[in-house]
This record gives structure tokens, C-alpha cells and sequence, in this order.
């Protein structure tokens, strides 16, 4: 079951292009990390997939179209764009109220249970909680709607590093199960690389890389290799290359394990390296193209 | 992720069955719960006034030994002294009607987007047209029904108070009684604010909504601006004030042509006639509410489109 399918996926701002024509196929049951640096169309697609803007080209949502059904939709989806926007004014307990009153798959008492385990008091207001407590308190009432797509959109920008292990621990283990589907935006890549189970890189409006996480570490290989085998590394084709502390760190795309461990120290490549690579790749065809 | 061949291949499955009925009055009702808990002047503001004027009644009746000397003036007299703090008290309210219905229409689509809280709202679901109509119920209905209960309530107790006040100088409080009937003033109050303070002035408050829903700042500044453009251009080309006339005299609950069908009776008064019918075939209440329907149906659109500012 096709739980976003888009054809030719494109929305511009006046001359500027956001999105490309993207062809995306998320299937039921996966965490996909969309990774890209600032204003490559990350959030403008997954703000198309919610239905809050217009766009052309092909989209369904759970086979909906989300900006004329967004109201619907969001019974099977549902998302937090962006930290802090819960309104301020809100007491938790309005909050809790209200998304029972218009959520029909909201469950009041797992929301209940789940913010029992933090510190947030039912009668406080979201003004006077924390940065990271109200980031927990919009985990909490999301992953209590019983949704089948929830999107992440930077939810944890802002936040510590022990915030941001507790969010994705809960979101692993008290929501996600294999009839649901999470797409996850974030700059913290290192936070995600054991949650996901497929990656996806968007630059220029465009999908420049798209691999399951088991690809990924089947494919990617790093070597660490001492100066005087550098010619060695070089004759294998990395697709990228820096320098570490004297080494170099070359990234290899598809070469057997066994032979790079032969050259140096291997190890599987963190999503970070391999976006730095794949990004200054086509940062630097694209300049070529230009020149 | 995995492209390869899917068996699920035509996967559009049909959305799932259509909602039952109680799934679609909810969202409406936990809509305007949402109004009154974020817009606390709704009732505050009037249960204000009404603190700050039961204060000063209390003040006068005890001080001012005026309603001894009302035996000597004549009867018609008589009723409007008596009526007058009666009369005041629903003016106030009517003022602070408009005040609450104004400040409130112009931060209605418009806070939810400064605060970027409107990401929240639609996570949820709940449609634009269903927040935008909870949103015109605000000032079209809820508030003048709260400004009307506080002010009827006031009312009774300044007539319990001045009761009690003349009891305890050993005065007749017949005339008090006799002089205002309170059932019939009570429902004139209400048909006047319902009339004169809702129906009557919407098309200003939808298009505050309007603006509200489509302006990055400012959103007053923005809702008169058109008005002052078009007035002024109007007393430039033909030395009138209509424009601005009409869009006053809606603001402030007073038919442009006074005594023929206005609503602005005032509700104290037992000889005043009621005349719903001149009211409802008046040709400008549906004009005003054609106005608002377009309005509201721009800031559905409007609502649709927006994210934060």
C-alpha cells in the first residue's frame, strides 16, 4: 500500500523553482528521512503531501488529494511542522479536551498516560513550559492520534541532545509499528540514522539520492587511509574525498569491503558524510554546468 | 525507499467511508469552545463594565436621595428619570459590544497566523469554512447573547438594589415596579442588540474577518484604509458623505433613514413598537448579508491558503 505516491511533483514561488518535478513513492511501514540543506524544497514538499499549499503535478495522500481534502486527511495524518506552535495560550488540559472534540481517532487516555511521564502539569499553560517540554507535549498528543502517516518537520530544532534522544526512543517505542508510516525532515542527521529505514537527499527541488537504509550500508564504504596509499584509494574511484588528522577519509560508492579494508581502516559512513559528499558532488557539477 | 514492482501497484484505495453525522457538528462546537477560551474579553470585557457600573448605581442609589422627590414630578417624567441608569447600563453594553466584535474580528485569522499556531490547527480535522463560520459565530452571535444575559441581569439587580434601597428609607417601591415592565424591557433589549448590534453591523465584522484572514500586519489599519479611500474619494468627486455615513451608522447599530425601519429603538421604553417586519423586508439587511457571505467565503479561501507570517 502506497502511502504518498506523487508524479512529477513541482511548485514554484514567482521565478524561483521549489520543487522540481519529484516522482516519490512512500510504501506503509517506513521512516523515510528527507535530508537537504536550507530552502531545498524539503518543507514545501512535505507542506504538498499536508495540504497546506497548491501545487502541480500528481499527488496522493493515503489516495487523497491533500489540498482539497485537507480536513479529511488529517483523520489519517498528522503532523508537527516546525516546533512551537502549539498556542501559547492553551492550557494542557484545553489541549487535550479539544483534540478529543474534533480528532476521531484521538485517545485522551494514552495522551494522559504519556505526558504522566514527563514533568508537564495538566493545568499549566504551553507559554509557561519549556522549549523542549513543549516539543514533548506535541509528541505526546500526535502519538496519541491513532494516524497511519505522521510527518516530522524539524521537530526537534532547538532542542538538547538529551531532548532529542528521549523524542525519537518514544517515537520508536511507544508509536511506531509497522502499519505506520513516519517521514521525518531534520538537520541533526546523526539523531535519525538508526531510526530510519530509507533516506532520501533533496537538493534544488530535486531527489539527488534515494537508498533503504540496508542499501545504504551495503553500498557506502568509508576508508581512513595513511598518505602513501592515497594513489592506492584514488585508483578505486571514491566519490569523495577529505582530509583527517594527516589521513584521508575516502568514501566509495559499491567497492567490496574486503578489498578497501586492505588499504586502511573501513567503516560505514555516517548519513552526514554521505551527504556532504553527494551534496558538494552536485554543487560542483552544477558550477561545472555553469561555467 | 524501494521502487521496484509493487503488487499493490493500484494502491489509490477509496477514501475511507464518509463520516457520521455527530463527527461533523463536533468540530463546529470544540471550534468555538476554542474562541472563548483564547478570547477571554468575550465576557470579561462586559462583566467588567457591568462590575464598574453596578459599583457606581450602588454609589448613587445610596447618596443621591433622588427617588424621594419623584413623587412631585409629573408621570412622564417620572418614567424617564427612573428608566435612565436602566437605559444607560444597556448603552454601555451595546458600546462594549462593538468594542469586543471589533477587536476581536480583527485578530481573528490573523493571530493564529503570527503566533504560527495556525500549523497546529491544520494538523486537525477541521475544515477553513467550519473554523472560518465558528470564528463569524464570535461576534455575530455569542457575544451580543453574552453582552445581552449580562446587561439583562444588571438590570434586576439595580431594580433589587434601588428596592431594597427604598425599603430601608420606608419609601414605596410602587412606582419603581410599575413604572418599568422588566419582561418586556428584557426581550426589547435582546430583539434590539440582535438586530441593531448583530445582524445589522455583520458586514463590517466579516470584513474585518476578511482583512484579518489577509493582512501580514496591522490588520485594523488595513480594514479602514478602503473605507477612507472610498469616502474621501466621494467627498472629492461629488461633495457627499453617503459612504461613509453607511458604513458608520452600521458600526454603531443605526439605520441611516431614522425612525422609518431603524432598529436603534430603544428598549426601555413600554410604547416602543416593535416592527420586525420593516426590519427584515429593509433591502439593506440583505444586502448586508449578501456582503458577508462574500466575505466569509474570502476568508475561507483566504484561511486555506495561508501559513504563517
Amino acid at each position: 500500500m502506497k502511502v504518498i505516491e506523487a508524479r512529477g511533483l513541482s511548485k514554484a514561488f514567482g521565478t524561483t523553482i521549489a520543487l522540481d518535478r519529484i516522482n516519490l513513492n512512500v510504501e506503509e511501514g517506513r521512516i523515510l528521512g528527507l535530508i537537504g540543506p536550507n530552502g531545498a524544497g524539503k518543507s514545501t514538499a512535505l507542506n504538498a503531501i499536508l495540504g497546506l499549499t497548491p501545487y502541480q503535478g500528481e499527488l496522493r495522500v493515503l489516495g487523497r488529494d491533500p489540498w482539497s481534502e485537507r480536513d479529511q486527511l488529517m483523520r489519517d495524518v498528522s503532523f508537527i511542522a516546525d516546533v512551537a506552535v502549539l498556542p501559547r495560550w492553551m492550557r494542557v488540559s484545553q489541549a487535550l479536551e479539544y483534540m478529543a472534540g474534533v480528532h476521531p481517532r484521538f485517545d485522551r487516555a494514552k495522551a494522559e498516560d504519556l505526558l504522566a511521564k514527563t514533568d508537564i502539569r495538566s493545568t499549566s499553560k504551553v507559554r509557561e513550559l519549556s522549549k523542549g517540554m513543549v516539543t514533548q507535549l506535541h509528541l505526546a498528543l500526535v502519538m496519541s492520534i491513532d494516524a497511519r502517516l505522521l510527518v516530522l518537520d524539524e521537530p526537534t530544532l532547538g532542542l538538547d541532545i538529551l531532548y532529542r534522544k528521549q523524542f525519537y526512543d518514544s517515537l520508536l517505542n511507544d508509536y511506531f509499528d509497522r502499519s505506520r508510516t513516519i517521514v521525518v525532515t531534520t538537520h541533526q542527521v546523526e539523531d535519525v540514522q538508526q531510526v530510519l529505514t530509507d533516506l532520501m537527499f533533496i537538493n534544488r527541488g530535486r531527489i539527488v539520492l534515494e537508498c533503504s537504509m540496508e542499501e545504504f550500508e551495503a553500498r557506502y564504504v568509508e576508508v581512513t587511509v595513511n598518505p602513501e596509499r592515497v594513489t592506492a584509494a584514488r585508483a578505486l574511484k571514491p566519490i569523495h574525498e577529505r582530509q583527517v588528522f594527516g589521513r584521508s577519509s575516502l568514501l566509495f560508492d559499491g567497492v567490496d569491503r574486503q578489498q578497501l579494508s586492505a588499504i586502511g581502516d573501513v567503516r560505514t559512513p555516517s548519513i552526514a558524510d554521505l551527504f556532504v559528499a553527494v551534496m558538494g558532488n552536485h554543487t560542483s557539477q552544477n558550477q561545472g554546468v555553469s561555467k | 525507499m524501494n521502487t521496484q514492482s509493487n503488487p499493490m501497484a493500484e494502491s489509490f484505495a477509496s477514501p475511507v467511508a464518509a463520516p457520521s453525522s455527530p463527527l461533523l457538528t463536533r468540530p463546529f462546537y470544540w471550534s468555538v469552545r476554542r474562541e472563548l477560551w483564547e478570547n477571554r474579553s468575550i465576557y470579561l470585557a462586559p462583566l467588567g463594565v457591568a462590575g464598574v457600573f453596578l459599583i457606581g448605581f450602588l454609589v448613587s442609589a445610596m447618596h443621591f436621595p433622588g427617588m424621594h422627590t419623584l413623587s412631585v414630578i409629573d408621570p412622564a417624567q417620572k418614567r424617564e428619570v427612573i428608566a435612565m441608569p436602566y437605559d444607560i447600563v444597556a448603552g454601555m453594553m451595546m458600546l462594549t459590544i462593538i468594542l469586543v466584535n471589533v477587536f476581536y474580528c480583527a485578530d481573528a485569522l490573523y493571530g493564529e497566523r503570527r503566533d504560527r499556531s495556525i500549523l497546529f490547527w491544520k494538523s486537525l480535522p477541521v475544515s477553513d469554512l467550519t473554523t472560518v463560520l465558528a470564528k463569524a459565530t464570535i461576534p455575530l452571535v455569542i457575544v451580543p447573547l453574552v453582552a445581552c444575559a449580562i446587561a439583562v441581569a444588571v438590570q434586576w439587580i439595580m431594580l433589587l438594589l434601588s428596592s431594597a434601597v427604598l425599603l430601608a428609607r420606608g419609601s414605596s417601591v410602587s412606582a419603581l415596579w410599575t413604572q418599568l415592565s422588566f419582561f418586556q424591557m428584557s426581550l426589547l433589549l435582546l430583539y434590539h442588540i440582535m438586530t441593531a448590534h448583530a445582524l445589522w453591523p455583520a458586514p463590517v465584522y466579516c470584513w474585518l474577518l476578511l482583512v484579518s484572514g489577509w493582512a501580514r500586519r496591522a490588520t485594523l489599519l488595513w480594514a479602514a484604509l478602503p473605507v477612507v479611500a472610498i469616502a474621501g474619494l466621494e467627498a472629492i468627486l461629488f461633495h457627499t458623505t453617503h459612504f461613509a455615513a453607511l458604513v458608520g451608522t452600521r458600526l454603531i447599530g443605526a439605520s441611516p433613514e431614522r425612525g422609518s425601519t431603524s432598529p436603534d429603538i430603544f428598549p426601555t421604553n413600554p410604547m416602543t413598537h416593535l416592527h420586525p417586519g420593516n426590519f427584515f423586508s429593509e433591502p439593506g439587511l440583505w444586502m448586508g448579508l449578501a456582503l458577508c457571505a462574500i466575505f466569509l467565503a474570502g476568508a475561507v479561501r483566504l484561511r486555506r491558503q495561508s501559513g504563517p507570517v
